[in-house]
C-alpha cells in the first residue's frame, strides 16, 4: 500500500504542483491519476519514486517512509513505464527488459531467461528477442517497456501516460492486456493519463485531480460517473457519463423475452396467423444459433430472404451498454441476447434494457441508504 | 637518389618510418582528446552553466598558434614528439567536447527519465546509456578531429624532424626537389582519407542499434520480414 499523506510540490517560482494531497492506493489494484494538463498528476508519479522530491508531507510504502530507502533501491522495486517506452535504443529487446534484473546482480543467463519469459506474458514473439527497438512499431515498444518494468517482479508499477502515443486500436488491445497481466499479478498500479475513458476503462478506482494540482474526487469508476463530486469532474467526465456508466451494469438480470424466438422449420403459417400484428420474430437455426429476423406477414420460409440480425450480446458477459447498443442498432429494435456459445437466450428490446437500468438505479439507491444507515448506526 | 620515394638521409628516416610516426603523433592526441573529452563532456552535462566556458576555453586553445606552444614546452618536453603531440592534443578538444556533450544531450528524454526511474546511478547512466547513444555524434566529432590532426601534424617540422611527412615539405624546397613536396601532400591525403574509413567502419560495427538511412532501411527491414517468415525463426 503507497500512502500520500499530505503532500505539496512548490517549485522556486511560486507555482504549485500538487497542493496538500492525500491519497491511499491499495495492493492489488489499479488506481488512476487523471486530470487536465498541470494538475500534478505525473508529478504526483515521480514523488513516489522520488524522481521528484515532495516540498512537504510524506509518502509511505508498506508503512515506511521512501525518505528512508537509498533511492537506487527504491526505484529498482517499482516498475516505471514511460509513454513512448524510453527504450535503451542502443540494447535488443531481450537485454532492454532484463536491465533491472542485471542491476540487482542476476547473471546474464538468469536475467536473459526471465526476459525471455516476459515477453511472452506481454504477447511478444520471441522471434523479436534479438532485434532493437528501432524495428519494432510504437504499441510493441510500448509492450516492451511493460515487461522491462515487470522484470524484476516489483510489487509497484509507475505507468505515466504509457499508451497516449499509440493510435486507438493499439491503445485498446494494451489496456485489455494490462488488465489482463494485472489479473494474473495482482500489482499495486499506479497509472497517470488525460483520458477520462481511459482511467474508467483500467482503473479500480480514479483520482480527478484539476490543475494547481487538488483532488477533486477519489472514488470507483461508476462511482465517479453516477455520482460526479462537483462541475468540474463532471465536465471532465464529458457528455455521455450517463451512457458510460452502464458498463458498469450487467445483463444477467435483464427480463429476456423468448416469445418471439423460432427454430427454423417452424409451422410458420400457423405462426403468421397467431403473431401477424406483432412485428418481426427471430429465426434460428438446429443449434439455437441466430439466423436473422423475418416478418410473418411476407416472410415465405426463405432463409435467404431473413434480415441480418446484426451483433448479439452476450448475458452477463456482456454489460448493458453493449445490451443497449446492440438494441439502438437493430433494424427491430431488439437486441440478440446469447450465452457463451452463441446460442440464442431470448430478445431484449430499448424499453427492456431501461427497465433494467431503473431497477439498477433503485438497488443502488437502496444500497447506498443501507451503507448510510450502517454508518449512522457505529 | 631523385625518386618519388628516395627520402634525404637527413630525415632520419625510411618513406614508412615517416608515415609511423606521422600515425603516431597525429592519432595519440586526438585518443588523449577522446579520453579527456568524456570527463569533460559528464561534468558538462551534469552542471549546465560549465559548458560554455568550458567551450570557451576549448576555442581559446585552439586558436593559440602551435608555434607558441613549442616555445613554452621545449623547455619540458625538448624536441620531442610530445611536444607536437600535446599542442594537437588540446586542439583536438575544440571538436571531441562538444561532440560528446552534444551526443549526450541528443539521448531522448523519455530514455533518460527511464534509465533514472530504473535506479541506474547517474555514473553508471553515463557510461552504459548516454554514451552508447552518443556514439554517432561522437564518431563524427571523431572523424572531424583526425582528419584535421593528420593535417596538423606537419608543424612539427618546426622544431626539426618532429613534422613527419610535413618534413617532406621542407626539404622539397631545401633540396629543390618538387615531387618530395607532392609525396608529402599526396600521402598525407591518402592517410587521412584510410583513416576516415576505418572510424566510419568502426561505426558501423558500434551501432548494428542504428537504422540504415534511405534505400539501405528498406533492404534491412524486409529482409527482417522475410527471416521472420521463414520456417527456423518461427520455431
Amino acid at each position: 500500500m503507497i500512502a500520500i499523506e499530505d503532500v505539496s510540490k512548490r517549485y522556486a517560482d511560486g507555482t504549485v504542483a500538487v497542493d496538500r494531497l492525500s491519497l491511499q492506493i491499495p495492493n492489488h489494484s489499479i488506481t488512476v491519476l487523471v486530470g487536465p494538463s498541470g494538475c500534478g498528476k505525473t508529478t504526483t508519479l515521480r514523488m513516489i519514486n522520488r524522481m521528484i522530491e515532495p516540498s512537504s508531507g510524506t509518502i509511505r510504502v508498506n508503512g515506511e517512509d521512501i525518505l528512508r530507502k537509498p533511492v537506487n533501491a527504491l526505484r529498482q522495486s517499482m516498475g516505471y513505464v514511460i509513454q513512448n517506452a524510453g527504450l535503451f535504443q542502443h540494447r535488443t529487446i531481450l537485454d532492454n527488459i532484463a536491465t533491472v534484473p542485471r542491476l540487482l546482480g542476476w547473471s546474464k543467463q538468469r536475467a536473459r531467461a526471465r526476459a525471455a519469459e516476459l515477453m511472452e506474458r506481454v504477447g511478444l514473439d520471441p522471434a523479436m528477442a534479438r532485434r532493437y527497438p528501432y524495428q519494432l512499431s510504437g504499441g510493441q515498444q510500448q509492450r516492451v517497456g511493460v515487461a522491462r518494468a515487470l522484470a524484476a517482479d516489483p510489487p509497484i508499477l509507475l505507468m505515466d501516460e504509457p499508451f497516449s502515443a499509440v493510435d486507438p486500436v493499439v491503445r485498446r488491445g494494451l489496456q485489455e492486456e494490462l488488465l489482463r497481466i494485472q489479473g494474473e499479478l495482482g500489482k499495486a498500479i499506479v497509472f497517470v493519463t488525460h483520458d477520462m475513458d481511459e482511467a474508467i476503462t483500467i482503473g479500480d478506482r480514479v483520482a480527478v485531480l484539476r490543475t494547481g494540482g487538488k483532488l477533486a474526487q477519489f472514488a470507483a469508476p461508476d462511482e465517479l460517473l453516477s455520482a460526479p463530486a462537483d462541475a468540474f469532474v463532471e465536465e471532465f467526465l464529458g457528455g455521455d457519463r450517463g451512457i458510460r456508466g452502464l458498463s458498469f451494469l450487467s445483463t444477467r438480470d435483464l427480463a429476456l423475452d423468448r416469445s418471439r424466438v423460432f427454430p427454423v422449420g417452424s409451422d410458420w403459417q400457423q405462426l403468421a396467423g397467431e403473431s401477424a400484428g406483432a412485428g418481426p420474430v427471430l429465426v434460428t437455426d438446429a443449434d439455437a444459433k441466430p439466423l436473422g429476423w423475418a416478418d410473418l406477414t411476407v416472410w415465405a420460409g426463405d432463409v435467404q430472404a431473413l434480415e441480418p440480425h446484426g451483433q448479439a450480446f452476450e448475458v452477463g458477459k456482456d454489460s448493458l451498454r453493449v445490451a443497449l447498443d446492440r438494441a439502438v442498432l437493430s433494424p427491430t429494435g431488439q437486441a440478440v441476447a446469447v450465452d457463451g456459445a452463441g446460442r440464442v437466450l431470448g430478445l431484449a428490446g430499448q424499453e427492456t434494457v431501461a427497465a433494467a437500468i431503473r431497477a439498477a438505479r433503485q438497488r443502488r439507491a437502496a444500497d447506498s441508504e443501507g451503507v448510510s444507515t450502517v454508518k449512522a448506526a457505529r | 637518389m631523385n625518386g618519388f620515394f628516395d627520402i634525404p638521409s637527413d630525415l632520419q628516416s625510411s618513406y614508412l618510418g615517416l608515415i609511423s610516426t606521422h600515425m603516431q603523433e597525429a592519432l595519440v592526441p586526438v585518443l588523449v582528446g577522446l579520453l579527456l573529452a568524456l570527463p569533460i563532456g559528464l561534468l558538462c552535462v551534469r552542471v549546465n552553466w560549465i559548458y560554455p566556458p568550458v567551450l570557451w576555453i576549448t576555442t581559446v586553445l585552439y586558436a593559440i598558434p602551435s608555434i607558441a606552444f613549442f616555445v613554452v614546452l621545449i623547455d619540458y618536453t625538448g624536441l620531442s614528439k610530445t611536444t607536437v603531440m600535446i599542442p594537437l592534443t588540446l586542439y583536438s578538444l575544440v571538436v571531441l567536447v562538444p561532440a560528446v556533450v552534444d551526443g549526450v544531450r541528443s539521448v531522448p528524454e523519455e530514455t533518460n527519465a527511464a534509465a533514472a526511474a530504473m535506479g541506474i546511478g547517474s555514473l553508471r547512466r553515463y557510461l552504459q546509456v548516454q554514451l552508447p547513444i552518443a556514439v554517432p555524434a561522437i564518431m563524427a566529432g571523431l572523424r572531424v578531429a583526425t582528419a584535421s590532426s593528420i593535417s596538423l601534424v606537419s608543424v612539427g617540422s618546426l622544431i626539426g624532424n618532429q613534422g613527419a611527412l610535413g618534413n617532406l615539405l621542407t626539404t622539397a624546397m631545401l633540396y629543390h626537389r618538387p615531387l618530395l613536396a607532392v609525396n608529402s601532400v599526396v600521402t598525407t591525403a591518402v592517410l587521412a582519407v584510410l583513416v576516415d574509413a576505418v572510424l566510419v567502419l568502426l561505426r558501423r560495427v558500434l551501432t548494428p542499434w542504428q537504422p540504415a538511412s534511405g534505400r539501405k532501411a528498406a533492404r534491412r527491414t524486409s529482409t527482417i520480414a522475410g527471416a521472420a517468415r521463414t520456417p527456423e525463426s518461427v520455431s
